[in-house]
């Protein structure tokens, strides 16, 4: 596989942008200035930190910020922040702060980013509960960038496998199993995800919820998916080395495993890198309706629960940064999908 | 073959899987650890003899698949039984399925009007300037997550004050003229659409594009081209025509894309349709409403998919040969 990155400036970008977001969340303990359930309930709906770095006397300064105080407002009847301008906290860089494991093994203080003692920093202000948004989005980001790979990873090998047998053994098995898959495909997709959500029983650990939901995306996409592998295979196994291994005697399992589905491998690629997407699509939705992961995990998609208000949506545009992201990622996804399937599939011309 | 014993023989066959979806259905909502009664239980203004009829009715004292043929009978007679909140669920079904339709083929007809032509100028303009920006906006157009789409349109409406925020029509419905009726349910329907269309205008522009490119690229095009028919001519009565063809098989995917990218942007701009009430009933545990949603989103689903393979026989006479 030759990706011509120089004709395809655009997927080297999409590319570049997809590594970049994957490093945040591998890093995000570091990264982040705080940690995922962290709160501060003084600073419920806390406006993003401005940093300065010009003093109110004109002069160039380090890098520094105001602590935020929370007001009401008698005469708009609402809550202002406004800035502590008597305490200046500069910020600080791969500096000390709370502690975490690094790749889950190393312990260590350090932070990209933090600022001196009783500072507080929140790029991009804080919600409801007063946690730190901009934290949250790199710990939301491992749930909702690697959800959709395991669900992939469940969801293929299944319509592989199933689209193997029914297309090799034909007749009765085939019309059984794909009258099933059709059956699967007949229920809208996501009135099915829903169900299935919502028949999680609700008193579970959060990484059991997160397998239980993983589980559950993987049910999108393995019958159609499992269809085409069928239709592969119903050409493939009338080929002369089929009739070959079978006539020396080789187990119809290892003939399916070993000679049939390698041979369908380009469209594997090609439809793994076109699902990443809804994947991540269908994470966020159910999250957003508040089936999927819950809280304190943060995931993109629960995180823009926020954005079912309306004084939010106008008056904390901060909150609504999941929905970009999502919509970076996946644009990523799309446009790298693109480009795998024009050179794996040279036939195709769409978006080309 | 004619036409109508081909209708006759899609029908028939869509029936055992109709049959599995219920038994699909069934079975993983009964998987369920809620207590298909618990809600009515709860609510007060459902009094005890309805209860009574419902255990009954779904037959909850008997085994699970006992209780799927009740449910079978029940559902081929039409009865299927009533909300937690003790409404005919064959009621709110209905007025629900129809506006799912309704913004499901107002978002297809719109689609089309607007793709089509699209498709078109891009794979005759192939590789031009125009041809890349609408590569770029359409993954742009399907990257956008629906639901947060439709936020956003939604502040739209709030700030400009254009379009109603929500529903389906206005607080004074029922005072209305036809005339008035009708340009209400319009405007309602407006932002919806809208979010519907950006998400699926993509696919159908680029699948548009890309058949016609094939069939430029197809012997019979160059030999009537080169036997010097315009060709103008040659694209609009050979080529288009053609290319057309595999959008009609793709209609059938796309109403079921819709049905389910529906669910989301229904719930938010609160339009009361199939989506948004299947969702209301699941957080209710509402078991007969989810039931029935089910099924009936499937059966149009299958219905949808019925339509574009007659339409398609109807125009594809490659189609009919075999």
């Amino acid at each position: 596989m030759n990706i011509n990155f120089k004709k395809e400036k655009i997927s080297l970008v999409a590319f570049i942008v997809l590594i970049v977001l994957y490093v945040c969340i591998l890093f995000a303990s570091f990264l982040s200035p705080y940690e995922k359930n962290y709160s501060n309930r003084k600073l419920s709906y806390a406006p993003p930190s401005v940093i300065y770095t010009i003093t109110p006397e004109g002069k160039f300064s380090k890098p520094y910020t105001y602590n935020l105080i929370r007001e009401f407002n008698p005469k708009t009847l609402s809550t202002d922040f406004r800035e502590d301008r008597t305490k200046r906290h500069y910020v600080k860089f791969f500096s000390d702060g709370f502690e975490y494991k690094l790749f889950g093994v190393f312990k260590t203080k350090k932070h990209f980013i933090t600022t001196d003692n009783g500072g507080e920093l929140h790029l991009l202000g804080c919600d409801i509960n007063g946690r730190d948004n901009f934290s949250r989005l790199l710990y939301g980001g491992r749930i909702s960038l690697t959800i959709g790979f395991l669900a992939l990873f469940i969801s293929f090998p299944i319509g592989l496998i199933y689209g193997g047998i029914s297309g090799y053994f034909g007749g009765m098995i085939d019309n059984v199993l794909m009258r099933i898959a059709e059956a699967v495909m007949s229920i809208p997709t996501f009135y099915l995800l829903i169900i299935l959500a919502a028949i999680l029983p609700s008193n579970m650990t959060s990484s059991e919820r997160f397998a239980l939901i993983t589980v559950i995306l993987a049910f999108i996409g393995w019958a159609g998916f499992s269809r085409v592998v069928r239709g592969m295979v119903l050409s493939i196994k009338n080929e002369d080395y089929i009739k070959a291994a079978k006539s020396i005697g080789q187990s119809n399992l290892k003939i399916i495993l070993k000679h049939i589905l390698p041979q369908t491998s380009s469209y594997v690629i090609i439809a793994i890198a076109l699902s990443i997407p809804g994947f991540i699509l269908a994470e966020s939705g159910l999250s957003f309706l508040g089936l999927g992961i819950q809280q304190p995990d943060a995931s993109w998609g629960n995180m823009l629960k926020e954005a079912q208000e309306f004084y939010n949506i106008l008056y904390r545009p901060w909150l609504l940064t999941p929905g970009f992201l999502i919509f970076i990622a996946v644009l990523s996804y799309n446009i790298i999908g693109d480009t795998i399937r024009d050179v794996l599939d040279p036939k195709s011309e769409i978006g080309r | 073959m004619s036409i109508w014993y081909y209708i006759l023989k899609r029908i028939l066959q869509s029936i055992p899987i109709l049959i599995l979806v219920t038994l699909i259905s069934f079975f993983l909502i009964r998987l369920s650890p809620v207590d298909p009664l618990g809600e009515m239980r709860l609510n007060p203004s459902v009094s005890k003899q309805t209860i009574e009829a419902e255990t009954k009715r779904l037959g909850l004292d008997k085994p699970v698949m006992v209780q799927y043929f009740i449910w079978g009978k029940n559902f081929i007679k039409g009865d299927m039984g009533t909300t937690t909140t003790g409404e005919k669920v064959s009621v709110k079904i209905k007025e629900r399925a129809l506006n799912t339709l309704l913004l499901s083929v107002n978002v297809i007809f719109w689609t089309w009007l607007i793709g089509i032509p699209i498709g078109i100028i891009a794979a005759l303009n192939y590789r031009s300037k125009f041809d890349r920006l609408l590569t770029l906006f359409s993954s742009a157009g399907m990257a956008i997550p629906s639901f947060f789409f439709a936020v956003l349109m939604l502040i739209f409406a709030q700030k400009t004050g254009l379009f109603p925020i929500g529903g389906l029509t206005s607080p004074n419905f029922y005072n209305m003229t036809v005339l008035q009726k009708i340009t209400d349910i319009l405007h309602h329907l407006f932002l919806p659409t809208f979010v519907l269309c950006t998400l699926s205008l993509a696919g159908v522009s680029r699948q548009m594009r890309a058949n016609l490119l094939d069939t430029l690229d197809s012997d019979y095009v160059k030999y009537a081209i080169s036997k010097g028919i315009g060709r103008k001519k040659v694209i609009i009565n050979h080529a288009l025509r053609n290319a057309i063809n595999p959008l009609i098989t793709m209609l059938g995917f796309e109403f079921a894309g819709l049905l389910s990218g529906a669910a989301l942007t229904e719930y938010v701009f609160q339009y009361p349709g199939l989506g948004r009430l299947i969702l209301e009933a699941v957080m209710k545990s509402d078991i007969n409403l989810v039931m029935a949603g089910l099924v009936i989103g499937s059966f149009m689903l299958v219905s949808g998919n019925i339509i574009s393979d007659i339409l398609l026989r109807i125009t594809d006479p490659r189609v009919r040969a075999d």
